[in-house]
């Protein structure tokens, strides 16, 4: 096989690939601008679903109240996360390592209906409120993990010299912690939270067992609307949903390739 | 300096925060799914007896012991509607994994092998659909799949069908749908492994007189089992438990496990039936899933310890 019929061959592979990728995400987005209501039939070019969209009132309310919970979440579970990656990649052996790593990294693979059943039932056991408080819980519990696996893979790669020369330099332990490892830290702590936030942006399933009538989130809505079958109103909102994620990651890309960059030149 | 005992006294404080929570918001809640999958169900608030009462001296205890049943285990070893969804769930997530495999392979081979400069935006664009909403991306495949959908209309104006097709709504389209959802997860970890491979190692086996066909299967491909296997288990536990693809894709037919402790659970009201559901999974699926990764991840890190492989101490 020559070296143009391989490169051939490779592009061939990644447009198939991407293309099955972001094919059904541009029809959404395509359609969220179809003036019809009919989701197959093209009814010329249109805005009036963000129109429909911006007079929602429940449905703007619940993207509130997802973001609230969002970032309360977030915050916890990037405090938690971090302790646990610490404990993880720097305090060596103890005791309990094994149940503690298994706690750590246990929700992240347990299917989602699992842990919201078992949370629910324990809410219901201690006679819990079941409305924001109890999903901000369970979402803290659900990215304490994903923090903790990011964290720590940061923590493993870091130059632990820096941390030794300032200790040697006289430096006690908090002061290292806080002028050297933690400024190290930041990049991944702040993936860590990006991470927790969006995927309690995303929760359906979760949410769905633990929250009582009062808390509706945006997923809960749209689920709601989603099944009664395909509705432009919700084409929108998920392009302004997409539209917000791919700026983030574009951004997060960027500000990485640039820092990667510069400690390169 | 701090004296060693001070210091580890104090990681072991700083360690505590997260024992609780998880512990409580975790572990607990696990036990008492267990211990409700063991009692049967009741139409009050909550919906299921015996309540515990936890206040109560060793004689509640006693009665409580008493009055568990394994009424719902048998129920589901039984039934032939629990027996199906079971099995159908395994075999969906097993086909799903065997296909996303066969995608996510050429997929992550052709990005390492692309430019290098031109990897980050690759991985990127992999990332990018992962961090959209799930509930979304399977959603837009509805309007893709449905009777007068977009790829019927297509294949209706391309002459290739007379009438369209009945995709919606069948296990065809949960599997189109497990599939395109998980993608990253399997693409990924690849990557991670193929990216780093030595090139000298293919060089090698070219200048050797190996075929490019032979090179891939003969010398990536085993380099790259590792990334398939993390891949695999990845998919494999979250696609059994599925709730969201099976109910919107596959219609009132399709049985999976997720969606039978959804229903069981909001429909039903059957909390002690859903929690033995939940229970079944975790001991079928979650536990021998996640022992096989370790166990892969200790051959690999046991075979692999006389090269250097850094970052890789210690990890869980």
């Amino acid at each position: 096989m020559s070296v143009l019929t391989r490169s051939v061959l490779i592009r061939a592979v990644l447009i198939s690939g991407f293309g099955f990728l972001y094919a059904p995400i541009l029809v959404l987005v395509a359609y969220s601008f179809n003036a019809s209501a009919l989701v197959t039939v093209w009814g010329g070019f249109s805005t009036r679903w963000y129109g429909v969209l911006l007079a929602d009132g429940p449905l703007l309310e619940s993207a509130w109240m997802s973001l609230r919970v969002a970032t309360l979440s977030a915050a916890i579970a990037t405090a938690l996360g971090t302790l646990a990656a610490l404990a993880l990649a720097r305090h060596g052996r103890f005791s309990g390592r094994t149940l503690f790593t298994g706690l750590v990294t246990a929700p992240m693979v347990m299917p989602e209906v699992i842990t919201g059943l078992s949370l629910l039932l324990l809410f219901v056991g201690i006679g819990l409120d079941r409305g924001m408080g109890a999903i901000v819980v369970a979402h803290a519990t659900l990215g304490t993990g994903f923090v903790a696996v990011v964290v720590a893979a940061r923590l493993r790669g870091l130059d632990r010299d820096l941390e030794e020369a300032a200790a040697d330099l006289g430096a006690g332990p908090f002061r290292v912690f806080a002028t050297v490892t933690l400024p190290l830290l930041a990049p991944g702590i702040a993936a860590g939270f990006l991470l927790a936030f969006t995927l309690s942006l995303d929760d359906l399933v979760v949410a769905s067992f633990v929250s009582g009538p009062g808390a509706t989130t945006l997923p809960m809505r749209l689920y709601s609307q989603v099944r009664l079958g395909v509705n432009p109103e919700i084409n929108a909102a998920s392009t302004l949903l997409i539209a917000a994620v791919g700026l983030a990651v574009g951004a997060a890309t960027w500000l990485g390739a640039r820092r990667g960059g510069r400690a390169t030149s | 300096m701090i004296p060693l005992s001070r210091a580890r006294s104090l990681q072991a404080l700083l360690r505590l925060p997260v024992w609780l929570w998880l512990g409580a918001f975790f572990l607990v809640p696990f036990v008492i799914t267990l211990k409700i999958s063991l009692s049967e169900p009741a139409t009050a608030m909550p919906p299921y007896l015996p309540v515990l009462d936890w206040r109560g001296g060793a004689g509640d205890w006693s009665d409580f012991l008493q009055a568990l049943n394994v009424e719902n285990y048998v129920t589901l070893a039984t039934d032939a509607l629990y027996r199906d969804a079971a099995l159908a769930s395994v075999a969906y997530a097993l086909a799903a994994t065997i296909i996303l495999a066969g995608i996510a392979t050429p997929l992550a081979y052709a990005i390492a092998r692309s430019p290098a400069g031109r990897q980050p935006l690759l991985v990127a664009l992999v990332v990018v659909p992962f961090w959209t909403s799930f509930l979304i991306r399977v959603y837009a495949w509805i309007a893709i799949l449905k009777p007068e959908g977009l790829l019927n209309l297509g294949l209706m104006r391309l002459g290739l069908i007379g009438q369209p097709l009945e995709i919606l709504n069948t296990p065809v389209a949960v599997l189109i749908g497990l599939v395109y959802a998980y993608l990253p997860f399997m693409v990924l970890p690849l990557y991670a492994v193929l990216s780093r491979l030595d090139p000298a190692l293919r060089e090698a086996a070219a200048d050797l007189g190996a075929s490019p066909a032979r090179v891939f299967r003969t010398v990536t491909l085993p380099l790259a089992l590792p990334g398939l296997l993390a891949g695999a288990a990845l998919c494999f536990i979250p696609m059994v438990g599925e709730f969201v693809i099976p109910d919107l894709l596959g219609g009132s037919e399709t049985l999976m496990l997720g969606r039978v402790l959804w229903s069981e659970f909001f429909s039903n009201r059957d909390w002690p039936l859903a929690s033995a559901v939940a229970i079944l999974l975790v001991v079928l699926v979650v536990g021998p899933v996640v022992l096989f990764r370790d166990a892969a991840a200790e051959a690999a890190s046991g075979e692999g310890s006389g090269r250097e492989i850094p970052g890789r101490e210690g990890a869980p």
